[in-house]
């Protein structure tokens, strides 16, 4: 097993390395400069050029794109060319935001999805199948945007329970933390929350046909046990796939909401960045979340372990 | 206090006056109790604050974030009238060629050090070197020059009418002073810290780009003993702290507000207006009462534009009220109509040969057209679609060339595309353009000189690149005049050429609301928004 673990940590060097190079040439070959933008409108052509110069927007890409990996080989990100500072401080200032909104959606989800799917695959053609089919259907097709606007009109002007925007730090208060989490939460964890249930429905319909449930309903076992310990436990393994994947999407969500709550996570920083073409913060933040990206799936596959012991790496 | 002026109009704030008295009576009570605890000013913002360095960026936010932080040797009063701020007083030689200007006593940096007129003189060349207005001072000056401590000269090689209205310039890029050690930056690199002698200190490890800004009030700043007026009189800094929180959805910032997480909201979305105005505990007020103008802008190197009777024909094409309802919809907060180029309500304000404009003519506008031999090529009007003032002016301006039979092609792009688009030369088929939407404000626009989309100096002039060597005339003599009567008939002379030139369509003058909860009081009215003279209870 270890020795498979540090194969797939040697695999995630080319990755990385291609999604440095794609991201690269995807900014500069984009239109938008930001020498111009930081000039602004009362700049003359020589002005902007001194700006492109002190940048070193004016070198050949292949000598812009070398002195970058350089500097990250050294562990440097860059600056900000916009707010001079480092790219490093920048993120670091917005990974406990999202980190704790990325979190707290999936335990919100995966409490809900799962008892929900596998109530739905139990009662299968039921009104209790369909109900939660509808309201999974439902999650998956509302626009993240309005269930959080939805969100704040009952919860925070309405009711007056939550704070409208912003982020306390967990570290700060927990009080402070819990009332402004819950909120974006629930608003990203809806759309999670739907695909996992389905998921769970599907794979639970699938293992409930197998001879070994069969065998445990005539064992005398009771429904809950037979659910729980035989059935759901062999669904495990499409089901994390599907919670590990879901976090792709929930990176989208997470831009969406951080804009719409105003917490200041990092997929606010990368709309920001992307916005005014600040190349060498979206640089940062795509190859973290790339890298974010990688090492989950590489946990996604380790913990098939746990669920069914015949695979072994 | 709130500001009065009597050269403007105001606009949407009847509540106010009553409000400020009894906010004013009731502060003096709350504030003997509330001397211990801290006292904070949360501010939605504009924009985010994105350049800490106010002379590498003209960025308005940048702009606003140097009066909390730096200081200036003079500044504009709400009679538009310069008074010295940093400055103790002056003095002009008898054949106007030689200014000596005197620092107040008692300055001080926020680093400790006092400020020095080797400061100042580093400053203001670093300013000049960037500033349209400074280049064009400079451009009489044999330059300035250290005389001891406190003292230094500026010499000129003719005499000019704009030394006190450059160095008092009120907008971006305002001629703030900085210690010399940071304004020997070369001008187009960005300070490395934010020193200035303001009466807040911005506290860098608390700046968190794209959400949070902190200023604190700096104990050793000295006010002058006027009262506050624009950016003039004592800057009295009666908050311990300002944070700038930066919302960028207007709707969560509206609730924000209405909720009490916020204290101040600077520029609401005039569509949300009406939340704001149905919570009594709200004041909503225009605090900029000389406001912004929407400006369509040609560009001359290319047909059919290159023709002044093609620009014409879409003057007299389009209406302001259509742009004001398409951008606002709400008629209290723009004018019915302004034809001034150089703004109503400011001192240069005119409506000589304003017809064009005023008088939307749809067969005038096409017999025009025939007159420019237009034969139907094609008009590329950028639309920056994130840009809600810009948007609209591109969609209402290309419905109107269509109605006079002009091919018209919307490019939709985001406000970054734009910026470098407008600057590309080429033909609009390889990738140019004919038609950009934006806007100034008011400050910006109220004189032939600090009014640059007017400057019709061609390769040179702003994007667009106009030339017509009588406007240059004419803003050279103005330049050069100091009798404000004199400059009053060039700029008469001059509008009534700009609109037989058209260098550009104002499409309106409008005004941005402000919102603030009714614990804050003082809230100034000035065309940028200041945050001194405010008090939080």
């Amino acid at each position: 097993m270890l020795a498979y673990v540090i194969r797939r940590l040697i695999a995630t060097i080319p990755i990385m390395a291609l999604v440095a190079i794609f991201v690269f040439l995807l900014l500069h070959l984009s239109p938008g400069d930001p020498a111009v933008i930081i000039a602004g409108d009362f700049a003359t052509e020589a002005q902007i050029q001194e700006i492109r110069q002190q940048l070193g927007l004016n070198d050949p890409l292949h000598v812009q794109f070398w002195n970058w990996l350089m500097n990250l080989f050294r562990g440097d990100l860059g600056t900000s060319i916009y707010s001079g500072l480092p790219v490093s401080r920048l993120i670091l200032q917005r990974v406990e935001p999202t980190l704790m909104l990325t979190l707290c959606t999936m335990v919100i989800a995966v409490t809900i999805a799962i008892p929900l799917g596998v109530v739905a695959a139990w009662k299968v053609g039921t009104w209790v199948d369909r109900v939660v089919m509808t309201v999974a259907v439902l999650g998956f097709s509302l626009p993240v945007f309005v269930l959080g606007y939805a969100l704040i009109l009952g919860g925070s002007v309405w009711l007056g329970w939550f704070p409208v925007q912003g982020y306390t730090s967990i570290f700060t208060s927990f009080t402070g933390f819990l009332a402004h989490i819950t909120l974006p939460a629930l608003t990203l964890g809806l759309v999670y929350m739907a695909l996992i249930a389905r998921m769970t429905r599907a794979t639970m319909l699938e293992v409930m046909n197998e001879d070994y449930v069969r065998t445990a309903y005539a064992k005398g076992l009771s429904t809950r046990t037979v659910l729980v310990k035989h059935a759901l436990k062999n669904a495990m393994v499409p089901i994390s796939t599907t919670i590990g994947l879901g976090l792709a999407l929930l990176i989208g969500g997470v831009v969406v909401t951080e804009s719409v709550f105003a917490i200041p996570g990092l997929g606010r920083l990368t709309v920001d960045a992307v916005l005014r073409t600040d190349y060498p913060v979206i640089q940062g933040v795509i190859l973290v979340f790339s890298l974010t990206y990688v090492m989950l799936n590489l946990l996604i596959d380790l913990s098939y372990v746990l669920f069914d012991p015949r695979i072994r790496y | 206090m709130m500001q009065r002026n009597v050269q403007t109009r105001p606009k949407a704030r009847p509540r106010a006056s009553l409000w400020a008295a009894t906010a004013a009576l009731a502060a003096g009570v709350i504030a003997a109790d509330a001397a211990e605890a801290q006292s904070v000013l949360r501010v939605v913002p504009h924009a985010d604050l994105r350049n800490i360095d106010p002379i590498w960026t003209t960025a308005y936010i940048t702009r606003n974030h140097g009066y909390l932080v730096f200081d200036t040797l003079f500044a504009l009063d709400e009679n538009l009238e310069v008074q010295p701020q940093m400055a103790e007083g002056y003095e002009v030689s008898d054949d106007g060629l030689e200014y000596t200007f005197t620092l107040r006593e008692g300055l001080t940096f926020h680093d400790g050090e006092p400020v020095t007129a080797e400061d100042a003189v580093a400053s203001l060349e670093r300013w000049a070197a960037r500033d349209g207005m400074g280049q064009k001072l400079m451009s009489v000056a044999e330059g300035f020059e250290v005389v001891d401590e406190r003292t230094f000269t500026l010499t000129l090689t003719e005499p000019y009418g704009l030394v006190l209205e450059s160095l008092g310039k009120i907008s971006s890029n305002v001629p703030f002073i900085m210690p010399a050690r940071l304004a020997e930056t070369s001008p187009s690199e960005q300070i490395s810290e934010v020193i200035g002698s303001g009466p807040f200190r911005f506290i860098e490890e608390e700046w968190q780009p794209g959400n949070l800004v902190v200023y604190e009030r700096f104990e050793d700043y000295v006010p002058r003993e006027e009262p506050a007026s624009y950016a003039a009189g004592g800057k009295v800094a009666n908050v311990d702290r300002v944070e700038w929180r930066y919302i960028p959805d207007p709707a969560t910032a509206t609730q924000a507000l209405l909720a009490g997480e916020v204290d101040l909201y600077e520029q609401p979305a005039v569509d949300l207006i009406p939340m704001i105005e149905a919570d009594p505990s709200i004041i909503l007020e225009t605090v900029d009462p000389l406001g912004t103008q929407g400006v369509i802008r040609f560009n001359f190197l290319h047909p059919p534009f290159d023709n002044k009777y093609a620009r014409q024909a879409a003057m007299w094409a389009v209406s302001q009220q259509d742009y004001m309802f398409a951008i606002l919809g709400n008629p209290e907060y723009f004018e019915e109509f302004c034809g001034a180029y150089f703004m109503c309500g400011g001192p240069f304000e005119t409506d000589v040969g304003s017809e064009p404009l005023r008088e939307q003519n749809l067969d005038r506008a096409r017999e025009l057209l025939e007159q420019a031999g237009y034969d139907g090529e094609e008009v590329v009007i950028l639309d920056p679609t994130d840009v809600p003032v810009a948007h609209g002016q591109a969609l209402v301006t290309a419905q109107a060339l269509r109605e006079i039979g002009m091919n018209v092609r919307v490019a939709a792009m985001d406000w970054a595309t734009m910026t470098s688009r407008r600057a590309v030369r080429d033909a609009p088929a390889d990738g140019g353009w004919n038609i950009f939407p934006t806007w100034w404000l008011a400050v910006d626009q109220l004189n032939p000189i600090s009014n640059i989309s007017v400057a019709a100096s061609g390769d040179t002039a702003w994007f667009g690149w106009p030339e017509n060597e009588r406007i240059e005339e004419l803003r050279d003599q103005f330049a050069r005049e100091t009798d404000q009567e004199a400059q009053r008939a060039i700029v008469e002379e001059l509008q009534e050429e700009l609109f037989d030139f058209v260098p550009y369509i104002p499409t309106g003058q409008y005004y941005q609301p402000t919102a603030y909860r009714e614990n804050v009081s003082g809230v100034m009215e000035a065309p940028v928004p200041f945050f001194w003279n405010i008090e939080v209870q």
